[in-house]
């Protein structure tokens, strides 16, 4: 059924996460644990810097962190069967909450994200991260795969809808991530090459519609990832400081708290969208690349967990939140790297900020729950 | 054939796994991290120098220490300009939050209107002076606000503690603490500090955060010592514009100069104007001052001229001294000649010369004590008018003095070879030539220094410097005797300061005006020097335009003579002629100058 040639699975043999009791009780996956606790601790170590020591910072850093582990423990416990049932209500309930944000949101930097609950406010496209890949998994798992083009074209529904929705709020890396969650979910049911490619060649040809179709600032962040010297103090100053702060580090970097660039306050955003830059500043290559291990192993055993999938329900979902995963930090640091145009896309576990690390457990919390309600079955 | 088989696949439930598909996005991750990796590598090891440059750069910057100005001070130390530190307040409108509610609390502090101070905080992103050089208060003020963005930088700011009275020779400064007039334009290389540098690390707002090291120690400016005496610099002030304030003059101007070293010791002017308030302040036209010509400027730039030496006048009768030595030096005139000036009418060519009074035959002393413009016309008329034009550049007329006051004026003495006889004569009672009221107290000082000529300080010296001969001193007393009869029972007998022995000369001028001479329009002016026996001082006091009914030199000059120097007198201790004469010579060494 699987070649033991593949590199993904190397990994099934040790699957210690089956060995453990009391984690086991808990529906906790230990290596996916180790390697989340493992980032959070590496992320506050950092955000400590970033944030010029400020003590008050890590608490409230500490907080949100305590909240989404206690979300991600109660994701884990919820079978995945239930999850399946309660997609597309979830995906439903989303859409309207979306719908609502553009009618009565509120307003915060520029955007209309929120939607007040008297209570507290809350953010529907963070809670669409989720529910899009649930709805496309579910969708496509209803019939046998590969999916037929009727299929394919009612997902791609599911998937563009939410994701002009939040384009239209505007909040282009959110949008961004939803789409990719239900395109990767979508690619996994196995819709041919022949559509991949022609939808690859369809996105060129739009190309020029879509550049139309931003707004001024969103062009001028692509116009100044091509040439960000053209404007050093006003669009390309993000970019120009980010990059002298990598460079800063060298190899080894400045050592921890000695980065100048984040502390004189030279580098925007240094402890949010930006604190990629602080650790190249202060650990150097080294610390780039150590940090980069801990993301690929944490992908790596979630990839892990999607193979050994016994649905495609769960199978599609596991592997969408992934490499959902892998686009977040892949944006982030390209981002900050130069590789690709200024979005808002934090850090994932690291950058400091609330609402996205939420998500991000309870993703994690589902892949748990996908691999620990497996029923044993023969080989 | 396929349908089937897929059909009997879904019915065992045997998932489809696309293994192509998970090494496709597997490999898609791989090369995702390969670029992150690559993109590290190349800012990290390839372009670490270049980058850690540009950071440092950043971070690392020079930073200039302000250093003071020289003081300015009179002769005794009295400071006349000082430079005292002042906060000036600067944004960095990039880090600032410019709301409503911010911009108006930073507008009510600084008192200017918050559209403008939008406007100049949309002028440049970096940098802006919101208000430079503000009071204590207002810095305290500004503090407390504690604004992102706004800060309080040192600057030094020019005080002038003795105002008006020194306005015009002290000068003064831009914001920049640049010399731009008078004394601090003149001396500013002397007077201007070198600002240090240091080596600091700023932070991204602009905070300097340490200073790592001192490139180079800033040095004030060297101080100035002038040669003005502030108390006899104030005693001439007020009693000049008392003297055209009375006579609804346009202007005056007076100078005292130490006969003994050539140092000013005051130099005054009215209008003046306060250094120390704001430039439109300055130039604000006085609706009182009715002299400025037909000109529509609201601008009154005429109050920043430093008149005594930059204004030129017809010296009128105060010149009759100078034409009666000449002769005598020249052998063709006798100290107890009687020359005849019946009539009270001359014709020279087809002009004639005139004077008020029909005075008959008098001796060359009545001429002068008299004035009378015939006997200085004869007299004149005896010289080659060549002697008597090198004289006049003996004296020191046509050309600037030493004084290396900016924008001096030389004055205007026309070639002899240009004179006609009438201009010859017109010359013996000041009218033809032009001077400044620091050349005329220059020219009398030679009387006062029994015929020798020194050069104008307005610096302090600490020795006299060498003189020139100019005229011999039996003549140079002769005409300081005459110059006494001229106050004892001549035109100025004002100019008497009670105790001492003046000698002295008015001079009434008719005011050039184009085509000719007006009628109504006099500048009248007053030169003396006290003790007469040893001179001391010499005064020259020129009014511009008195027009109270009072126009002559010995009405409206004269007295403005004797009040100061009856307080300079008592300033110097100097011990009055009768008591010098009777060879009590004991009193007078107890003075200082």
């Amino acid at each position: 059924m699987i070649s033991t040639s593949s590199p993904i699975n190397e990994l099934r043999r040790s699957d210690p996460g089956r060995q453990q009791g009391l984690l086991t009780g808990l529906h906790l996956d230990l290596p996916l644990l180790t390697g989340l606790i493992l980032l959070c601790g590496v992320g506050l170590m950092i955000l400590y810097s970033a944030g010029d020591q400020d003590i008050a910072l890590i608490k409230r850093q500490l907080i949100r962190l305590a909240i989404a582990f206690s979300v991600m423990l109660v994701m884990a416990q919820i079978p995945p069967i239930h999850l399946r049932r309660w997609s597309p209500w979830l995906f439903g309930i989303g859409l309207m909450m979306l719908a609502a944000v553009l009618v009565i949101g509120e307003v915060g930097k520029g955007a209309q994200r929120w939607l007040n609950l008297g209570l507290f406010r809350f953010q529907p496209s963070e809670m669409m991260k989720l529910a899009v890949p649930m709805m496309v998994a579910w969708y496509l798992a209803e019939a046998r795969l590969p999916p037929d083009k009727k299929r394919i074209a009612i997902t791609a529904i599911f998937i563009l809808l939410p994701t002009l929705m939040i384009a239209k709020q505007p909040d282009l890396g959110t949008a961004l991530l939803v789409a990719s969650a239900g395109i990767f979910a979508l690619f996994l049911a196995g819709i041919r090459w022949r559509l991949i490619f022609g939808f690859a060649t369809l996105m060129a040809a739009l190309g020029p519609l879509i550049w139309y179709l931003m707004r001024p600032y969103q062009q001028q962040r692509v116009l100044t990832l091509l040439d960000p010297e053209s404007d050093p103090l006003g669009a390309g100053y993000h970019i120009i400081q980010s990059k002298i702060a990598i460079g800063s580090g060298g190899l080894y970097g400045k050592g921890w708290l000695n980065g100048t660039q984040s502390h004189l306050e030279f580098l925007p955003e240094s402890s949010t969208d930006f604190i990629f830059a602080v650790l190249a500043e202060e650990f150097g290559l080294v610390g780039i690349i150590m940090l980069l291990l801990i993301y690929f192993l944490i992908i790596l055993r979630g990839l892990y967990i999607a193979t050994q999938a016994q649905d495609t329900f769960c199978r599609l979902l596991a592997g969408a939140i992934t490499l959902v995963f892998f686009v977040y930090l892949f944006v982030n640091t390209g981002m900050v790297t130069g590789l690709l145009p200024v979005v808002g896309v934090p850090l994932p576990l690291v950058s400091y900020g609330g609402t996205s690390l939420v998500t991000i457990m309870a993703g994690f919390g589902i892949l748990m729950a996908i691999h620990t309600h497996r029923k044993l079955l023969p080989t | 054939m396929a349908k089937v088989k897929k059909r009997a696949r879904k019915e065992k439930r045997v998932i489809p796994t696309y293994h192509g598909r998970r090494h496709f996005l597997f490999g898609l991750m791989l090369v995702g991290f390969s670029l992150l990796i690559w993109r590290s590598f190349e800012r990290q090891i390839l372009e670490t120098d270049f980058l850690q440059d540009q950071g440092e750069a950043r971070f690392l910057r020079e930073k200039v220490i302000p250093a003071y100005r020289g003081v300015i001070t009179d002769r005794h130390g009295e400071i006349l300009a000082v430079s005292a530190p002042m906060s000036s307040v600067i944004a960095t409108p990039k880090d600032m939050s410019v709301d409503d509610k911010t911009i108006g609390r930073l507008a009510k502090v600084l008192k200017v209107k918050p559209d403008a101070l939008q406007r100049r905080l949309a002028q440049n992103r970096h940098y802006a002076y919101l208000k430079r050089q503000v009071k204590p208060d207002m810095a305290a003020r500004i503090e407390a606000l504690d604004i992102e963005g706004v800060r309080l930088e040192t600057e030094y700011r020019r005080f002038y503690p003795s105002g008006e009275v020194t306005a015009h020779i002290v000068g003064w400064t831009d914001i920049d603490e640049v010399g731009k007039e008078g004394m601090e334009l003149a001396y500013n290389e002397w007077l201007s500090p070198v600002a240090g540098l240091k080596r600091v690390i700023k932070d991204g707002r602009g905070h300097v955060i340490k200073n790592v090291e001192s490139i180079k120690i800033p040095e004030p400016g060297q101080h100035l010592a002038l040669s003005i005496d502030l108390r006899f610099q104030f005693l001439a002030y007020r009693e000049l514009k008392a003297a055209v304030e009375r006579h609804q003059a346009c202007s005056g101007s007076a100078v005292i100069l130490d006969v003994q070293t050539g140092e000013v010791l005051a130099m005054v002017n009215r209008p003046s104007y306060n250094p120390n308030a704001s430039r439109r302040q300055v130039l604000a036209r006085d609706r009182r001052a009715g002299c400025i010509g037909k000109s529509r400027s609201k601008l009154d730039f005429s109050k920043l001229r430093n008149r005594a030496v930059v204004d030129l006048f017809e010296p009128g009768s105060t010149i009759k001294p100078f034409v009666v030595a000449a002769a005598i030096e020249a052998g063709v005139l006798k100290a107890n000649e009687e020359i005849d000036v019946s009539g009270a009418r001359l014709l020279v060519g087809r002009h004639l010369v005139r004077d008020s009074h029909d005075y008959g035959l008098i001796d060359v002393s009545t001429v002068i004590s008299k004035s009378s413009n015939v006997g200085a016309s004869k007299i004149a008329l005896r010289m080659e008018g060549e002697q008597l034009w090198q004289f006049f550049v003996d004296l020191g007329f046509g050309e600037r003095s030493e004084s290396l006051f900016p924008g001096e004026a030389a004055g205007q003495l026309p070639h002899f070879t240009n004179w006609s006889k009438f201009e010859q004569a017109a010359i013996a009672y000041g009218y033809g030539l032009s001077v400044t009221t620091l050349q005329l107290a220059q020219a009398y000082s030679i009387f006062a220094t029994d015929g020798v000529r020194r050069p104008i300080s307005l610096i302090r010296l600490d020795e006299a410097s060498e003189s020139i001969r100019v005229i011999q001193p039996e003549t140079a007393r002769l005409v300081r005797a005459m110059l006494e009869r001229v106050v004892t029972d001549g035109t100025a007998p004002q100019a008497a300061v009670a105790g001492y022995r003046v000698a002295g000369k008015t001079g009434t001028a008719k005011k050039s005006v184009s085509g000719g001479y007006a009628d109504d329009r006099y500048i009248a002016a007053f030169v003396g020097m006290i003790p007469a026996s040893a001179p001391r001082l010499v005064m020259a006091v020129m009014v511009d335009e008195p027009s109270a009914g009072e126009f002559y030199g010995g009405q409206v000059a004269a007295p403005v003579f004797s009040k100061v120097m009856s307080g300079a007198m008592r300033l110097l201790n100097e011990a009055p002629d009768q008591i010098r004469a009777s060879g009590t010579r004991m009193a007078a060494t107890g003075g200082q100058h």
